[in-house]
């Protein structure tokens, strides 16, 4: 299946002379029509936002270490620049989770997964010389700049009791229509308009370039299944995003010009908007975290130096996660007062996800299982992947119950479930697939030990952090709160402690990057050896300017 | 403009037959008898037109105020700290302990299935890449094998699951069942509002009075002569200063909706979550099994003070529960013979009670105008 042999090695050494013009820096970098180039823009920009928005999580475990408000008061006075009440730092709790919550989904995971590693490494791998639609491409990523200044901005003007939107990610009406005047919630919502927008012109270019732009010979059954992941990533933002744009469209309607979509009043219904947003919301969770299941397969592959295994399996697995993915929404809203029926078919759909969802991690243990493996950095991640992904998975399971959500639902048990999958789902992949990649992407090596060292304390750091979570749920600690009794006050303790560890784990990724970039050892073409066969490592680390410009013909 | 306005009637018009397809099926447990069906069923509709009145002072209010929350013959439950009934334990893993037979087995389903199931998947795909890291890495087998297919096993992967998930869902969808088996009749209507940001408990088989119910704050964080809460009235940030007080050991009908945004109406150790949401009324059966107090806080991110709304639910023997009606101003079912508890043959519309909260339409309506 995979593997695959570019033919000539003389076509890319041919490359270098007339293909290596690069633009003046303004013109490449703030022009670019070139994907490897828009790659970097993205990776460069979900860093940033992804220290904004840990960060963020960073002042929220600060205030939960220890029952009591201890430094919400000051935060929201420093915001507002004069002294805030009460009611005012509850607000500001609200636009910390709220802000947490939409950067790390549309602003981190999403352009680092999609935009970053999709655009660098879908063109490379099917043997196209870039995207299908360059300038939009451009547009795509521009675009998601502007909505994330706009999502900032919001936190600097007034939205209801305080600065700055504080609806939850989620922007349930009535509280993000009737329930929060002023602009900062308007602001929230045309930013996640643009975002919107901009995923969706990513998708029709990735649909578009890996439909016709594969090289000779890289038949859909070929093709990487990273390259599967983003293609079924890309029909999911392609169906459900218009589905959120709709929504979040109808609550500027009701904000703005009278409208009653969600207002029970005026005969509006407020469930119907939760409906709308899960119908997108949950596509949403495996839009980012298929193009991780690709990484990982293509890390593990290679590291195990044998194809995948139950390659069609593990294709079509993904395909069916998207598409049962469209039909199991209501979980989220098991509570809204459903009918039994409903509870029972969403309950039913919801478990059947978890059938292709083991088929993958059984064919990734299934891969490594005979292999030769050896245990570099990005390995290390990807198998930490493995792992705490069935933890975050197996819980998932346990919410799909209707009947134990009624006790589980919006406390922490939901919180530490959704962080396995994401944070130590979604975010280790990422981790592996920069490790494994940046060589490729910089030309220089990664310290291998740095990268090990990073792992371990992540991993610990996050495990510490997230798995009291199950704990405090259980014993019914709400979502959202900013203050609890006494009793949750051992485990949050517990949990603070595990971000600081994870802030440890992140000091030195950053250590490593930067050294790394300055000093790193020069990559040579495929670093990895006779395990990575993907057409990327037929090419320089880094590749030139334009690759491919003759077409590599897959056998 | 036009165009505007009318591609919004449109979008309104596509809009509500999803409404009507949704909200038949909403208040799930159709009561028994048709009479008493006509309250509950809550329509987008009859949300509408009449809330000025659920907003009338609530009787509660007219009750002498104490430092205490005591009435004539009613003295608020000192709650079971030494067994943590129906509150958190400090470093507690597992659930509370359960108060209702329907949480009783939600939480053996859990621990006893659930639990052992995913604890033992996990490890096996932990145990799974450990002998993977001791007998396949590089040393241990220099030459990688070339198996890339073997359908046996994958059809064993698919169908392994798929039989596990069967097991599971068989208990799972018999407690869905369990939870939605409609109240009778003669089941004592609570009916909960939540409101921006505290809680109001009407009742409408006992004269439709309703009590507010508002977090007690601390001794330092109230003003000389208001009441505070202490260790009587339960954890800090748990404890209110009206609690809703039911009958233990009777079947409730738990009604919730709310005035402005969504809340959510959540007691742990009853198992019992349902989300307060303006324009409709949702219903769930509960019964409480033993006298206490258990403690809930709103679950629906609702605003600023969301954390700052509990929930106490005070189950008392029914002969108690009378007497708190009477010190409420409230009237037992079955109208003035004094004859405790076994509320028979209730007909709320029919009791002698103030008209605006008993009539069926006013009780959904409590959103505001706006």
């Amino acid at each position: 299946m995979t593997t695959i042999a570019a033919t000539g090695t003389d076509l890319h050494a041919h490359d270098h002379h007339d293909a290596d013009h690069k633009p003046g820096f303004f013109a490449r970098w703030f022009m670019s029509t070139n994907h490897k180039d828009i790659g970097t823009l993205y990776l460069i920009f979900a860093i940033f936002a992804g220290i904004i928005g840990g960060a963020i999580s960073g002042l929220m475990r600060l205030e939960l270490a220890a029952p009591g408000i201890q430094y919400l008061q000051g935060w929201a006075s420093m915001m507002a620049g004069k002294e805030a009440s009460l009611d005012e730092a509850y607000h500001m709790w609200n636009v910390l989770i709220t802000a947490h919550g939409l950067i790390m989904v549309f602003f981190m995971v999403m352009p680092a997964i999609i935009g970053g590693f999709g655009n660098w490494f879908v063109p490379l791998m099917i043997g196209a010389p870039d995207m299908a639609f360059p300038r939009m491409n451009n547009v795509s990523f521009w675009l998601t700049v502007v909505a994330f200044i706009m999502l900032l901005g919001s936190s600097f003007v007034p939205g209801g009791t305080g600065l700055g939107a504080g609806t939850g990610w989620t922007v349930y009406a009535p509280l993000s229509t009737s329930g929060s005047v002023g602009p900062a919630v308007d602001m929230a919502i045309f930013s996640l308009h643009l975002a919107g927008a901009a995923s969706i012109l990513g998708a029709i270019n990735f649909i578009t370039t890996i439909f016709n732009m594969r090289a000779p010979g890289m038949t859909l059954h070929k093709m990487p299944l990273f390259v599967w992941s983003v293609l079924v990533t890309a029909f999911l933002l392609l169906l459900a995003l218009p589905v959120l744009a709709a929504a979040i469209t109808m609550l500027l309607v009701d904000r703005n010009f009278g409208g009653a979509f969600f207002d029970a009043a005026a005969g509006g219904d407020p469930v119907l908007y939760q409906h709308l947003f899960w119908f997108f919301g949950h596509p949403e969770v495996y839009i980012m975290i298929l193009p991780g299941f690709g990484i990982i397969s293509q890390i593990v592959a290679t590291f195990s130096r044998k194809p995948v295994f139950g390659y069609l399996g593990m294709a079509y697995a993904m395909v069916a996660i998207g598409v049962v993915g469209f039909v199991v929404w209501a979980h989220h809203m098991f509570t809204t007062g459903m009918s039994v029926d409903m509870k029972m078919y969403f309950t039913a759909a919801t478990m059947v996800i978890a059938v292709p969802t083991g088929i993958k991690i059984f064919s990734w243990i299934a891969t490594m299982w005979g292999g030769s493996v050896s245990f570099k950095t990005p390995m290390v991640w990807a198998m930490g992947f493995i792992f705490m992904f069935t933890v975050g998975g197996v819980t998932g399971v346990v919410l799909a119950n209707g009947g134990l959500d009624d006790n589980l639902h919006d406390t922490y048990y939901v919180v530490a479930h959704f962080h396995y999958v994401l944070s130590l789902g979604a975010v280790f992949s990422l981790f592996a697939g920069f490790y494994y990649w940046f060589g490729k992407m910089s030309g220089r090596h990664l310290n291998e030990f740095l990268g090990h060292l990073h792992f371990w304390v992540f991993f610990v750091g996050v495990n510490v952090l997230f798995f009291p979570m199950h704990f405090l749920g259980n014993s019914g600690m709400p979502r959202r709160y900013p203050d609890y009794p006494e009793a949750f006050a051992y485990w949050n303790g517990v949990a603070s402690m595990g971000y600081a560890i994870m802030g440890v784990g992140i000091l030195i990724f950053f250590v490593n990057v930067i050294w790394s970039l300055l000093a790193g050892r020069r990559a040579e073409d495929n670093y990895w050896g006779e395990g990575a066969t993907t057409l990327e490592w037929t090419l320089t680390s880094p590749p030139p300017y334009h690759q491919f410009e003759t077409l590599p013909v897959i056998k | 403009m036009i165009m505007l306005k009318k591609f919004l009637v449109v979008m309104a018009a596509m809009a509500m037959p999803s409404l009507a397809l949704a909200q038949p099926a909403n208040p799930a447990p159709a009561p028994v008898t048709k009479e008493v069906a006509a309250p509950v069923v809550a329509t987008p509709a009859a949300a509408a037109p009449v809330a000025a009145a659920a907003e009338a002072a609530p009787a509660a209010a007219a009750a002498p105020k104490s430092m205490d929350g005591s009435l004539p013959g009613y003295t608020p439950m000192r709650p079971d700290y030494a067994n943590s009934v129906g509150m958190p334990k400090p470093k507690e893993v597992d659930f509370q302990e359960q108060f209702s037979d329907n949480g009783q087995y939600a939480k053996w389903i859990n621990n006893a299935i659930l639990l052992p199931i995913i604890t033992i998947i996990s490890l096996f795909v932990l145990g799974l890449l450990l002998w993977v890291i001791v007998r396949f890495n590089r040393r241990a087998n220099p030459v990688p094998s070339k198996t890339t297919h073997n359908t046996f096993i994958e059809v064993v992967w698919t169908l392994i699951p798929v039989l596990i998930l069967l097991g599971i869902a068989y208990p799972s969808l018999d407690l869905l069942a369990k939870q939605f088996k409609p109240a009778p009749a003669e089941a004592v209507t609570i009916k909960a509002t939540g409101y921006q940001w505290y809680w109001g408990y009407t009742y409408p088989d006992h004269g439709g009075f309703e009590v507010v119910s508002n977090m007690l704050k601390e001794e330092g964080d109230v003003a000389k002569g208001e009441r505070f809460r202490t260790e009587n009235d339960g954890p800090k940030l748990m404890a209110a200063d009206n609690r809703m007080v039911v009958p233990a050991g009777v079947l409730l009908r738990i009604q919730t909706t709310a005035a402005d945004v969504i809340h959510a109406f959540a007691v742990p150790s009853l198992w019992f979550k349902l989300d307060a949401v303006p324009g409709r009324l949702n219903e769930k059966s509960l019964t409480i099994t033993k006298p206490g107090v258990y403690f809930g806080q709103c679950s629906e991110l609702c605003g600023a003070r969301h954390a700052f709304m509990p929930i106490v639910v005070e189950a008392l023997p029914p002969e108690k529960f009378a007497a708190w009606v009477k010190a409420q101003g409230g009237t037992m079912p079955g109208a003035e013979k004094p004859a405790p508890a076994a509320p028979a043959v209730a007909a709320p519309a029919a009791a002698a009670a103030p008209a605006p909260t008993t009539d069926p339409v006013a009780a959904p309506a409590a959103a505001p105008t706006k």
